[in-house]
Protein backbone atom coordinates (compact mmCIF):
# COMPACT_ATOMS: atom_id res chain seq x y z
CA UNK A 1 0.00 0.00 0.00
CA UNK A 2 1.38 3.37 -1.00
CA UNK A 3 1.53 6.06 1.61
CA UNK A 4 0.45 9.53 0.58
CA UNK A 5 2.70 12.35 1.72
CA UNK A 6 0.57 14.62 3.86
CA UNK A 7 3.51 16.33 5.52
CA UNK A 8 2.76 19.50 3.60
CA UNK A 9 -0.51 19.83 5.46
CA UNK A 10 1.09 19.92 8.89
CA UNK A 11 1.49 23.34 10.39
CA UNK A 12 5.07 24.57 10.70
CA UNK A 13 4.47 25.97 14.21
CA UNK A 14 4.22 22.43 15.56
CA UNK A 15 7.94 21.91 15.08
CA UNK A 16 9.98 21.99 18.25
CA UNK A 17 13.55 22.23 16.97
CA UNK A 18 14.18 25.48 15.09
CA UNK A 19 17.65 24.34 14.01
CA UNK A 20 16.23 21.59 11.85
CA UNK A 21 14.60 24.14 9.54
CA UNK A 22 17.55 24.25 7.19
CA UNK A 23 17.70 20.49 6.79
CA UNK A 24 13.95 19.87 6.82
CA UNK A 25 13.47 22.60 4.27
CA UNK A 26 15.12 20.53 1.59
CA UNK A 27 14.53 16.98 2.70
CA UNK A 28 10.80 16.99 3.34
CA UNK A 29 7.83 18.41 1.55
CA UNK A 30 7.58 22.00 2.71
CA UNK A 31 4.83 22.66 5.22
CA UNK A 32 2.47 25.56 5.05
CA UNK A 33 0.45 27.14 7.78
CA UNK A 34 -3.25 26.55 7.41
CA UNK A 35 -5.40 29.61 8.19
CA UNK A 36 -7.29 29.27 11.47
CA UNK A 37 -10.77 29.95 10.21
CA UNK A 38 -14.06 28.15 10.49
CA UNK A 39 -14.94 28.85 6.86
CA UNK A 40 -11.88 27.39 5.13
CA UNK A 41 -13.50 27.10 1.69
CA UNK A 42 -14.72 30.70 1.78
CA UNK A 43 -11.32 31.95 2.89
CA UNK A 44 -9.67 29.92 0.18
CA UNK A 45 -11.98 31.32 -2.50
CA UNK A 46 -11.13 34.89 -1.47
CA UNK A 47 -7.44 34.12 -1.28
CA UNK A 48 -7.42 32.59 -4.76
CA UNK A 49 -9.05 35.74 -6.14
CA UNK A 50 -6.29 37.82 -4.54
CA UNK A 51 -3.44 35.89 -6.13
CA UNK A 52 -5.37 35.09 -9.27
CA UNK A 53 -3.18 32.69 -11.17
CA UNK A 54 -1.93 33.67 -14.59
CA UNK A 55 -3.89 31.55 -17.01
CA UNK A 56 -3.74 31.27 -20.75
CA UNK A 57 -0.97 29.19 -22.16
CA UNK A 58 -0.08 26.77 -24.88
CA UNK A 59 2.33 23.95 -24.09
CA UNK A 60 2.86 20.64 -25.88
CA UNK A 61 5.07 17.59 -25.80
CA UNK A 62 5.24 14.41 -27.84
CA UNK A 63 7.30 11.26 -28.08
CA UNK A 64 8.74 10.25 -31.44
CA UNK A 65 11.46 7.95 -32.78
CA UNK A 66 14.40 10.06 -31.59
CA UNK A 67 13.07 11.14 -28.19
CA UNK A 68 10.68 13.74 -26.80
CA UNK A 69 9.91 17.18 -28.22
CA UNK A 70 8.67 19.83 -25.80
CA UNK A 71 7.43 23.30 -26.81
CA UNK A 72 5.61 26.27 -25.28
CA UNK A 73 4.67 29.91 -25.79
CA UNK A 74 5.83 32.64 -23.38
CA UNK A 75 2.86 34.86 -22.55
CA UNK A 76 1.51 35.58 -19.07
CA UNK A 77 -1.87 37.25 -18.87
CA UNK A 78 -4.11 38.54 -16.09
CA UNK A 79 -7.62 38.73 -17.50
CA UNK A 80 -7.25 40.68 -20.72
CA UNK A 81 -3.97 42.30 -19.73
CA UNK A 82 -0.68 40.86 -20.98
CA UNK A 83 1.63 40.97 -17.98
CA UNK A 84 4.67 39.44 -19.72
CA UNK A 85 5.76 38.24 -23.15
CA UNK A 86 8.91 36.49 -21.92
CA UNK A 87 7.96 33.81 -19.41
CA UNK A 88 9.99 30.62 -19.21
CA UNK A 89 7.26 27.96 -19.32
CA UNK A 90 9.61 25.03 -19.89
CA UNK A 91 11.27 24.28 -16.59
CA UNK A 92 14.55 22.37 -16.51
CA UNK A 93 14.25 19.84 -13.68
CA UNK A 94 17.62 18.20 -14.34
CA UNK A 95 19.74 17.64 -17.48
CA UNK A 96 17.50 14.73 -18.54
CA UNK A 97 14.07 15.97 -17.54
CA UNK A 98 11.83 18.92 -18.39
CA UNK A 99 8.55 20.13 -16.97
CA UNK A 100 6.03 22.43 -18.63
CA UNK A 101 4.06 25.18 -16.96
CA UNK A 102 0.35 25.88 -17.35
CA UNK A 103 -2.04 27.31 -14.78
CA UNK A 104 -0.73 29.21 -11.79
CA UNK A 105 2.82 30.44 -12.42
CA UNK A 106 3.84 30.39 -8.77
CA UNK A 107 2.36 26.94 -8.13
CA UNK A 108 4.13 25.47 -11.17
CA UNK A 109 7.48 27.10 -10.44
CA UNK A 110 7.47 26.15 -6.78
CA UNK A 111 6.44 22.52 -7.18
CA UNK A 112 8.78 21.95 -10.12
CA UNK A 113 11.71 23.28 -8.12
CA UNK A 114 10.54 21.10 -5.25
CA UNK A 115 10.42 18.11 -7.60
CA UNK A 116 13.94 18.94 -8.79
CA UNK A 117 15.17 18.72 -5.20
CA UNK A 118 13.43 15.38 -4.66
CA UNK A 119 14.86 13.98 -7.87
CA UNK A 120 18.41 14.99 -6.90
CA UNK A 121 17.95 13.46 -3.46
CA UNK A 122 16.73 10.23 -5.06
CA UNK A 123 19.81 10.27 -7.29
CA UNK A 124 22.15 10.62 -4.27
CA UNK A 125 20.38 7.94 -2.26
CA UNK A 126 20.08 5.35 -5.03
CA UNK A 127 23.17 6.19 -7.11
CA UNK A 128 21.10 6.46 -10.28
CA UNK A 129 18.75 8.94 -11.84
CA UNK A 130 15.03 8.76 -11.10
CA UNK A 131 12.77 7.48 -13.86
CA UNK A 132 10.27 9.80 -15.53
CA UNK A 133 7.54 7.53 -14.18
CA UNK A 134 8.86 7.93 -10.63
CA UNK A 135 9.33 11.68 -10.87
CA UNK A 136 5.85 12.28 -12.27
CA UNK A 137 4.34 10.14 -9.53
CA UNK A 138 6.25 12.10 -6.89
CA UNK A 139 4.69 15.29 -8.21
CA UNK A 140 1.23 13.81 -8.68
CA UNK A 141 1.17 12.56 -5.07
CA UNK A 142 2.12 15.95 -3.69
CA UNK A 143 -0.49 17.70 -5.82
CA UNK A 144 -3.08 15.13 -4.75
CA UNK A 145 -2.36 15.82 -1.09
CA UNK A 146 -3.29 19.47 -1.72
CA UNK A 147 -6.38 18.63 -3.79
CA UNK A 148 -9.27 21.05 -3.29
CA UNK A 149 -7.06 23.68 -1.68
CA UNK A 150 -6.77 25.86 -4.75
CA UNK A 151 -3.51 24.78 -6.38
CA UNK A 152 -3.60 25.32 -10.15
CA UNK A 153 -1.09 23.20 -12.03
CA UNK A 154 -1.29 21.59 -15.47
CA UNK A 155 2.05 20.10 -16.38
CA UNK A 156 3.83 17.60 -18.51
CA UNK A 157 6.92 15.79 -17.28
CA UNK A 158 9.09 14.78 -20.21
CA UNK A 159 12.48 13.14 -20.11
CA UNK A 160 14.83 10.32 -20.98
CA UNK A 161 15.53 7.51 -18.49
CA UNK A 162 16.84 3.92 -18.55
CA UNK A 163 13.74 2.77 -20.44
CA UNK A 164 14.06 5.48 -23.11
CA UNK A 165 11.81 8.47 -23.65
CA UNK A 166 9.04 9.16 -21.12
CA UNK A 167 6.10 11.51 -21.05
CA UNK A 168 3.44 12.09 -18.39
CA UNK A 169 0.65 14.58 -17.92
CA UNK A 170 0.08 15.64 -14.31
CA UNK A 171 -2.47 18.13 -12.95
CA UNK A 172 -3.57 19.65 -9.66
CA UNK A 173 -6.87 17.75 -9.76
CA UNK A 174 -4.85 14.63 -9.14
CA UNK A 175 -4.71 13.30 -12.68
CA UNK A 176 -1.60 11.56 -13.99
CA UNK A 177 -1.60 10.13 -17.50
CA UNK A 178 1.09 8.36 -19.49
CA UNK A 179 1.04 9.10 -23.20
CA UNK A 180 2.86 9.90 -26.40
CA UNK A 181 1.19 13.21 -27.27
CA UNK A 182 -0.11 15.96 -24.96
CA UNK A 183 -0.98 19.62 -25.12
CA UNK A 184 -2.01 21.70 -22.10
CA UNK A 185 -3.46 25.20 -21.72
CA UNK A 186 -6.07 27.48 -23.24
CA UNK A 187 -4.41 27.20 -26.67
CA UNK A 188 -4.23 23.39 -26.53
CA UNK A 189 -7.19 22.66 -28.87
CA UNK A 190 -5.48 24.65 -31.63
CA UNK A 191 -2.12 23.00 -30.95
CA UNK A 192 -3.71 19.54 -30.97
CA UNK A 193 -5.22 20.32 -34.38
CA UNK A 194 -1.83 20.93 -35.94
CA UNK A 195 -0.06 18.25 -33.92
CA UNK A 196 -2.50 15.41 -34.67
CA UNK A 197 -2.50 16.37 -38.32
CA UNK A 198 1.27 16.37 -38.78
CA UNK A 199 2.44 13.72 -36.30
CA UNK A 200 4.32 10.62 -37.38
CA UNK A 201 6.34 8.39 -35.03
CA UNK A 202 9.31 8.10 -37.42
CA UNK A 203 9.97 11.82 -37.77
CA UNK A 204 13.49 13.23 -37.72
CA UNK A 205 14.49 15.69 -34.98
CA UNK A 206 14.26 18.58 -37.49
CA UNK A 207 10.77 17.57 -38.66
CA UNK A 208 9.55 17.13 -35.10
CA UNK A 209 10.97 20.50 -34.03
CA UNK A 210 9.24 22.21 -36.94
CA UNK A 211 5.93 20.50 -36.15
CA UNK A 212 6.15 21.58 -32.51
CA UNK A 213 7.00 25.16 -33.45
CA UNK A 214 4.18 25.33 -35.98
CA UNK A 215 1.66 23.93 -33.51
CA UNK A 216 2.62 26.61 -30.99
CA UNK A 217 2.50 29.32 -33.66
CA UNK A 218 -1.03 28.35 -34.75
CA UNK A 219 -2.17 28.29 -31.14
CA UNK A 220 -0.78 31.78 -30.51
CA UNK A 221 -2.56 33.03 -33.63
CA UNK A 222 -6.01 31.81 -32.59
CA UNK A 223 -5.73 32.03 -28.82
CA UNK A 224 -5.69 35.53 -27.36
CA UNK A 225 -4.02 34.35 -24.16
CA UNK A 226 -1.05 32.71 -25.91
CA UNK A 227 1.83 34.48 -27.64
CA UNK A 228 5.32 35.89 -27.37
CA UNK A 229 8.08 33.43 -28.17
CA UNK A 230 7.69 29.83 -29.34
CA UNK A 231 10.48 27.84 -27.68
CA UNK A 232 11.25 24.25 -28.62
CA UNK A 233 13.26 21.75 -26.54
CA UNK A 234 14.37 18.24 -27.49
CA UNK A 235 15.16 15.47 -24.99
CA UNK A 236 17.25 12.62 -26.35
CA UNK A 237 19.62 10.01 -24.88
CA UNK A 238 22.17 12.77 -24.19
CA UNK A 239 19.71 14.90 -22.22
CA UNK A 240 17.72 17.99 -23.18
CA UNK A 241 18.77 20.70 -25.60
CA UNK A 242 17.03 23.94 -26.56
CA UNK A 243 16.55 23.92 -30.33
CA UNK A 244 14.82 27.22 -31.04
CA UNK A 245 13.13 30.26 -29.58
CA UNK A 246 11.35 32.32 -32.23
CA UNK A 247 9.37 35.52 -31.79
CA UNK A 248 5.86 34.69 -32.97
CA UNK A 249 5.50 38.23 -34.32
CA UNK A 250 8.19 37.43 -36.89
CA UNK A 251 7.19 33.78 -37.32
CA UNK A 252 3.80 34.78 -38.74
CA UNK A 253 5.32 36.78 -41.59
CA UNK A 254 7.83 33.97 -42.20
CA UNK A 255 5.06 31.40 -42.60
CA UNK A 256 2.70 33.75 -44.42
CA UNK A 257 4.68 36.46 -46.22
CA UNK A 258 2.68 39.47 -47.36
CA UNK A 259 3.05 40.01 -51.11
CA UNK A 260 3.39 43.73 -51.70
CA UNK A 261 0.60 45.03 -53.91
CA UNK A 262 0.81 48.00 -56.28
CA UNK A 263 -1.09 50.32 -53.96
CA UNK A 264 0.82 49.29 -50.90
CA UNK A 265 3.79 51.45 -50.14
CA UNK A 266 6.78 51.14 -47.88
CA UNK A 267 6.75 53.14 -44.70
CA UNK A 268 9.36 55.87 -44.70
CA UNK A 269 11.13 57.45 -41.79
CA UNK A 270 9.49 60.73 -40.80
CA UNK A 271 11.85 63.43 -39.69
CA UNK A 272 10.63 64.77 -36.41
CA UNK A 273 11.58 68.39 -35.90
CA UNK B 1 -16.34 39.01 -18.42
CA UNK B 2 -18.10 42.19 -19.51
CA UNK B 3 -20.16 42.15 -22.71
CA UNK B 4 -18.06 45.13 -23.86
CA UNK B 5 -15.05 42.80 -23.87
CA UNK B 6 -16.75 39.93 -25.71
CA UNK B 7 -15.30 40.69 -29.16
CA UNK B 8 -12.30 42.88 -28.23
CA UNK B 9 -11.31 46.17 -29.81
CA UNK B 10 -8.92 49.10 -29.71
CA UNK B 11 -9.87 52.53 -31.07
CA UNK B 12 -8.06 55.86 -31.04
CA UNK B 13 -8.48 59.25 -32.70
CA UNK B 14 -5.99 62.14 -32.66
CA UNK B 15 -6.06 65.77 -33.74
CA UNK B 16 -3.26 67.32 -35.81
CA UNK B 17 -2.75 70.63 -37.57
CA UNK B 18 -5.88 71.07 -39.74
CA UNK B 19 -6.23 67.29 -39.86
CA UNK B 20 -7.11 64.28 -37.78
CA UNK B 21 -6.38 60.56 -37.67
CA UNK B 22 -8.54 57.67 -36.51
CA UNK B 23 -7.19 54.15 -36.01
CA UNK B 24 -8.42 50.75 -34.88
CA UNK B 25 -7.23 47.18 -34.55
CA UNK B 26 -8.56 44.45 -36.91
CA UNK B 27 -9.51 41.59 -34.61
CA UNK B 28 -12.90 40.04 -34.11
CA UNK B 29 -12.88 37.38 -31.45
CA UNK B 30 -15.23 35.45 -29.25
CA UNK B 31 -13.59 36.02 -25.90
CA UNK B 32 -10.08 34.56 -26.30
CA UNK B 33 -10.75 32.85 -29.63
CA UNK B 34 -9.74 34.86 -32.69
CA UNK B 35 -12.39 34.55 -35.44
CA UNK B 36 -11.31 37.15 -37.99
CA UNK B 37 -8.36 39.46 -38.52
CA UNK B 38 -9.91 41.76 -41.12
CA UNK B 39 -12.83 43.16 -39.17
CA UNK B 40 -13.87 46.74 -39.87
CA UNK B 41 -14.42 48.98 -36.86
CA UNK B 42 -14.09 52.42 -38.44
CA UNK B 43 -16.87 53.54 -40.75
CA UNK B 44 -17.00 56.49 -43.13
CA UNK B 45 -20.09 58.69 -42.85
CA UNK B 46 -18.91 61.16 -45.49
CA UNK B 47 -15.54 62.36 -46.85
CA UNK B 48 -14.74 64.37 -43.72
CA UNK B 49 -16.52 62.38 -41.03
CA UNK B 50 -15.66 59.00 -39.54
CA UNK B 51 -17.04 56.95 -36.67
CA UNK B 52 -15.27 54.13 -34.87
CA UNK B 53 -17.39 51.71 -32.89
CA UNK B 54 -15.80 49.67 -30.12
CA UNK B 55 -17.53 47.08 -27.96
CA UNK B 56 -19.93 44.36 -29.05
CA UNK B 57 -19.52 43.70 -32.79
CA UNK B 58 -23.17 42.96 -33.54
CA UNK B 59 -24.37 46.14 -31.85
CA UNK B 60 -21.67 48.16 -33.62
CA UNK B 61 -22.89 47.00 -37.02
CA UNK B 62 -26.56 47.59 -36.18
CA UNK B 63 -25.81 51.02 -34.77
CA UNK B 64 -23.79 51.91 -37.87
CA UNK B 65 -26.69 50.95 -40.15
CA UNK B 66 -29.09 53.15 -38.19
CA UNK B 67 -26.63 56.04 -38.32
CA UNK B 68 -26.18 55.72 -42.08
CA UNK B 69 -29.97 55.69 -42.46
CA UNK B 70 -30.40 58.84 -40.37
CA UNK B 71 -27.54 60.60 -42.15
CA UNK B 72 -29.01 59.82 -45.57
CA UNK B 73 -32.39 61.24 -44.53
CA UNK B 74 -30.56 64.37 -43.33
CA UNK B 75 -28.69 64.68 -46.63
CA UNK B 76 -31.93 64.43 -48.62
CA UNK B 77 -33.75 66.98 -46.50
CA UNK B 78 -30.89 69.47 -46.06
CA UNK B 79 -28.97 68.80 -49.30
CA UNK B 80 -25.63 68.87 -47.47
CA UNK B 81 -23.41 66.68 -45.28
CA UNK B 82 -23.77 66.69 -41.53
CA UNK B 83 -21.31 68.65 -39.41
CA UNK B 84 -19.38 66.47 -36.94
CA UNK B 85 -20.89 68.34 -33.95
CA UNK B 86 -24.41 67.66 -35.28
CA UNK B 87 -23.58 64.03 -35.98
CA UNK B 88 -22.23 63.59 -32.46
CA UNK B 89 -25.54 64.89 -31.08
CA UNK B 90 -27.40 62.47 -33.35
CA UNK B 91 -25.35 59.51 -32.12
CA UNK B 92 -25.86 60.62 -28.54
CA UNK B 93 -29.63 60.89 -29.04
CA UNK B 94 -29.85 57.47 -30.71
CA UNK B 95 -27.86 55.90 -27.87
CA UNK B 96 -29.98 57.52 -25.16
CA UNK B 97 -33.14 56.20 -26.83
CA UNK B 98 -31.98 52.85 -25.53
CA UNK B 99 -31.20 54.13 -22.02
CA UNK B 100 -32.51 51.02 -20.29
CA UNK B 101 -31.29 48.44 -22.80
CA UNK B 102 -28.27 50.04 -24.42
CA UNK B 103 -26.18 49.20 -27.45
CA UNK B 104 -23.00 47.77 -25.95
CA UNK B 105 -20.78 50.20 -27.90
CA UNK B 106 -18.47 53.03 -27.12
CA UNK B 107 -18.24 55.27 -30.20
CA UNK B 108 -15.36 57.49 -31.26
CA UNK B 109 -16.31 60.27 -33.68
CA UNK B 110 -13.77 62.24 -35.71
CA UNK B 111 -14.39 64.76 -38.44
CA UNK B 112 -13.52 68.09 -40.03
CA UNK B 113 -16.08 70.76 -39.19
CA UNK B 114 -16.69 74.33 -40.32
CA UNK B 115 -13.53 75.84 -41.88
CA UNK B 116 -12.01 72.36 -41.69
CA UNK B 117 -11.50 72.54 -37.96
CA UNK B 118 -10.80 69.05 -36.59
CA UNK B 119 -13.34 67.61 -34.16
CA UNK B 120 -13.01 64.47 -32.07
CA UNK B 121 -15.22 63.08 -29.36
CA UNK B 122 -16.17 59.87 -27.60
CA UNK B 123 -19.23 58.67 -25.75
CA UNK B 124 -20.30 55.99 -23.34
CA UNK B 125 -22.87 53.39 -24.36
CA UNK B 126 -25.83 55.61 -23.39
CA UNK B 127 -24.64 58.75 -25.14
CA UNK B 128 -22.73 60.92 -22.66
CA UNK B 129 -20.58 63.05 -24.94
CA UNK B 130 -16.97 63.72 -24.08
CA UNK B 131 -15.21 66.22 -26.30
CA UNK B 132 -11.43 66.40 -26.39
CA UNK B 133 -8.85 68.72 -27.92
CA UNK B 134 -6.03 66.20 -28.30
CA UNK B 135 -6.98 62.49 -28.47
CA UNK B 136 -9.71 60.03 -27.52
CA UNK B 137 -9.52 56.26 -26.97
CA UNK B 138 -11.96 53.37 -26.56
CA UNK B 139 -12.06 49.58 -26.40
CA UNK B 140 -10.46 46.79 -24.39
CA UNK B 141 -6.99 48.32 -24.87
CA UNK B 142 -8.15 51.77 -23.70
CA UNK B 143 -5.96 51.84 -20.59
CA UNK B 144 -2.77 51.14 -22.50
CA UNK B 145 -3.90 53.54 -25.26
CA UNK B 146 -4.26 56.33 -22.69
CA UNK B 147 -0.70 55.69 -21.56
CA UNK B 148 0.71 55.55 -25.08
CA UNK B 149 -1.18 58.64 -26.30
CA UNK B 150 -0.41 60.62 -23.15
CA UNK B 151 3.32 60.13 -23.75
CA UNK B 152 3.45 60.25 -27.57
CA UNK B 153 0.96 62.97 -28.46
CA UNK B 154 2.14 66.46 -29.44
CA UNK B 155 -0.13 69.32 -30.51
CA UNK B 156 -0.27 70.54 -34.12
CA UNK B 157 1.33 67.58 -35.90
CA UNK B 158 1.43 67.46 -39.70
CA UNK B 159 -0.42 64.52 -41.34
CA UNK B 160 2.74 62.39 -41.87
CA UNK B 161 3.87 62.68 -38.28
CA UNK B 162 0.32 62.22 -37.03
CA UNK B 163 0.09 58.92 -38.93
CA UNK B 164 3.36 57.72 -37.41
CA UNK B 165 2.31 58.72 -33.90
CA UNK B 166 -1.16 57.19 -33.97
CA UNK B 167 0.19 53.97 -35.53
CA UNK B 168 2.94 53.57 -32.94
CA UNK B 169 0.50 54.34 -30.13
CA UNK B 170 -1.97 51.76 -31.44
CA UNK B 171 0.56 49.01 -32.10
CA UNK B 172 2.32 49.35 -28.76
CA UNK B 173 -0.99 49.44 -26.87
CA UNK B 174 -2.48 46.32 -28.43
CA UNK B 175 0.71 44.41 -27.57
CA UNK B 176 -0.43 44.61 -23.94
CA UNK B 177 -3.98 43.43 -24.64
CA UNK B 178 -5.07 39.83 -25.27
CA UNK B 179 -8.34 40.80 -26.95
CA UNK B 180 -7.23 43.30 -29.59
CA UNK B 181 -4.53 43.65 -32.21
CA UNK B 182 -3.83 41.32 -35.15
CA UNK B 183 -2.99 44.31 -37.38
CA UNK B 184 -4.22 47.90 -37.57
CA UNK B 185 -6.34 50.17 -39.74
CA UNK B 186 -5.52 53.88 -39.94
CA UNK B 187 -7.26 56.82 -41.63
CA UNK B 188 -5.57 60.21 -41.87
CA UNK B 189 -7.94 62.94 -43.03
CA UNK B 190 -6.91 66.39 -44.29
CA UNK B 191 -9.18 69.00 -45.93
CA UNK B 192 -8.05 67.76 -49.37
CA UNK B 193 -7.54 64.00 -49.02
CA UNK B 194 -8.19 60.85 -47.05
CA UNK B 195 -5.38 58.29 -46.67
CA UNK B 196 -6.23 54.78 -45.54
CA UNK B 197 -3.50 52.37 -44.47
CA UNK B 198 -3.46 48.81 -43.19
CA UNK B 199 -0.79 48.20 -40.56
CA UNK B 200 1.12 44.97 -40.18
CA UNK B 201 1.27 43.97 -36.56
CA UNK B 202 2.01 41.07 -34.24
CA UNK B 203 -0.41 38.26 -35.00
CA UNK B 204 -0.56 36.84 -31.46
Amino acid sequence: MMKIDFSGLESAVLRSCPNSELFDGISTTPSFQIPSTTDFDGFQKEAIQMVKPAKGTTTLAFIFKEGVMVAADSRASMGGYISSQSVKKIIEINPYMLGTMAGGAADCQFWHRNLGIKCRLHELANKRRISVTGASKLLANILYSYRGMGLSVGTMIAGWDEKGPGLYYVDSEGGRLKGTRFSVGSGSPYAYGVLDNGYRYDMSVEEAAELARRAIYHATFRDGASGGVASVYYVGPEGWKKLSGDDVGELHYMYYPVEPTAVEQEMTEVSVA
Amino acid sequence: MSIFEYNGSALVAMVGKNCFAIASDRRLGVQLQTIATDFQKIYKIHDKLFIGLSGLGTDAQTLYQRLVFRHKLYQLREERDMKPETFASLVSAILYEKRFGPYFCQPVIAGLGAEDKPFICTMDSIGAKELAKDFVVAGTASESLYGACESMFKPDMEPEELFETISQALLSSVDRDCLSGWGGHVYVVTPTEVTERILKGRMD
